[in-house]
């Protein structure tokens, strides 16, 4: 009948993290016996009677309403075929694009192979087969720029409580940036600046489980990136 | 009864020195290296990721692929020829049935872990080293698991019960050795792994298993620190 961790805590898959059923497995965890085990490597989060976990690491997995960055890798009869950064590819049909498209035009003309594209998870069905949209403002096609790619599961920390981190790494190096839930961030500006910002946005992945990244990442930004990453 | 003292000194209980570190890799989903003694093992994961060709996948359940490999001057005698043999394919094979018992990939239909165990020096229990090496990975890499999994050589030598037998004990010629790498799960203590080579008595074999319990519930806790380290302030 006790809890052997603390929220926040790190734990690791096969660790013990209850005994007994004065506790309940939420996500990542299980229960086994009496017992309650991590199933994932991950920060626990004690809730009421609820033990759940925060996963640090992993491959993103696509569900519905998420806006990602991807690429264009194929073009067939009716769309785009589409990497995710994921282990699934997705499909952008042509109707799913904000201009008509006739039935016997080239695609090309709209998007190549190669493109980068910012897109929205319109389905997603159970043998993870995903449909993806782009008739929403602020869908397009990103043009130049270059693209990174993080741990999934750091993005929330690196777009920060209603954007704050992702705004202040704008503005401290006038680049756009735009990041996807997949782990996918896009970043356009001066080269010099492009730089600061990718180191930026590395930083905030490397440290994303750590508290005073705000303050951090301002000291980093304003010295030029110069105190290490 | 001539085998009085370890070869190496230790006690009949003790492994050799053992180190364990997360995240080694850069590039992969998951890295670790796994170092016992002298044999030293790299773990990569990469995955889940998209299978091809097509008839691999399974529409149920994602997949686990191991791929074991001792690089050319990692041995003690010659030179290993570089690339798959009927040894590697084997282990390959084992390390995927110990560690796909524990791995839940019901979440990822379809798609394949590849798991790439490299080991730059041995001396034996490279297939233990490889299992733990790899179970470090893979929980590095995010993948959903049940428990964790350890493993380690237990024999005989002589007449004494022994645990983790380096290369010289395997080879000791004054009495009958037995070499019998166990893969433990961590809180069940199931065994996913269990072969030898050599010969024992059922009375053996039992303590054997006993001593193999214990050692692996150690070699757990360092795979689990390992793990902790890597994000530790």
């Amino acid at each position: 009948m006790s809890l052997f961790v603390n929220t926040k805590d790190i734990v690791a898959p096969g660790e013990a993290l209850a005994d007994g059923m004065d506790y309940l497995p939420g996500a990542f965890t299980y229960r086994q016996g009496k017992k309650i085990l991590a199933k994932r490597l991950g920060l626990v989060n004690v809730e009421g009677r609820a033990i759940k976990l925060i996963p640090l690491s992993g491959r993103y997995l696509p569900k519905v309403g998420d806006t990602i960055i991807v690429e264009v890798f194929d073009i067939t009869m009716s769309g785009w075929l589409v990497r995710t950064n994921s282990a699934y590819h997705a499909m952008l049909s042509t109707k799913d694009i904000s201009r008509f498209v006739r039935r016997d035009e080239d695609l090309t003309n709209y998007f190549d192979i190669g493109d980068c594209l910012r897109v929205k998870i319109v389905k997603v069905t159970s043998q993870n087969l995903v449909d993806v949209s782009m008739k929403e403002p602020g869908l397009t096609k990103l043009s130049g720029g270059k693209i990174i790619k993080v741990n999934p599961h750091k993005v929330p920390r690196i777009i920060g409580k209603q954007g704050s981190m992702v705004s202040l790494i704008k503005d401290k190096t006038n680049c756009l940036i735009s990041v996807g839930q997949n782990g996918v961030v896009w970043i356009k500006g001066k080269p010099d600046e492009e730089l600061l910002a990718i180191n930026a946005v590395k930083k905030i992945e490397a440290e994303a489980h750590l508290e005073g990244l705000t303050e951090k990442m301002t000291q980093f930004l304003s010295n030029g990136g110069k105190n290490g990453i | 009864m001539v085998y009085k003292k370890r070869l190496d000194g230790r006690g009949w209980e003790d492994t050799r020195p053992i180190e364990a570190k997360a995240g080694v890799i850069k590039n992969a989903d998951g890295s670790a290296y796994f170092k016992i003694g002298k044999t030293t093992a790299y773990a990569a994961v990469y995955g889940p990721r998209e299978l091809y060709p097509r008839f691999l996948q399974n529409p149920k359940t994602g997949i686990l692929r191991c791929f074991y490999n001792m690089m050319p001057f990692s041995g003690m005698g010659d030179r290993v020829r570089p690339g798959a043999n009927r040894r590697s394919k084997e282990i390959s094979m084992v390390m995927e049935k110990a560690l796909g018992l524990v791995v839940d990939l019901h979440d990822y239909p379809n798609s394949t872990v590849d798991v790439f165990v490299e080991l730059s020096q041995t001396d034996a229990g490279s297939r233990c080293a490889a299992i733990c090496a790899a179970a470090i990975a893979l929980a590095d890499a995010g993948i959903d698991m049940k428990d964790m999994v350890s493993a380690v050589a237990v024999g005989k030598i002589d007449d004494k019960i022994v645990a983790d037998l380096d290369y010289h004990e395997e080879a000791y010629e004054e009495g009958p050795v037995a070499d019998i790498p166990v893969a433990m799960l961590y809180n069940t203590k199931e065994i996913t792994l269990l072969q030898m080579d050599g010969e024992v008595s059922k009375e053996e074999l039992l303590n054997a298993l006993e001593l193999a319990k214990r050692v692996t519930e150690k070699i757990a806790q360092i795979q689990i620190k390992a793990l902790k380290e890597r994000y530790a302030p």
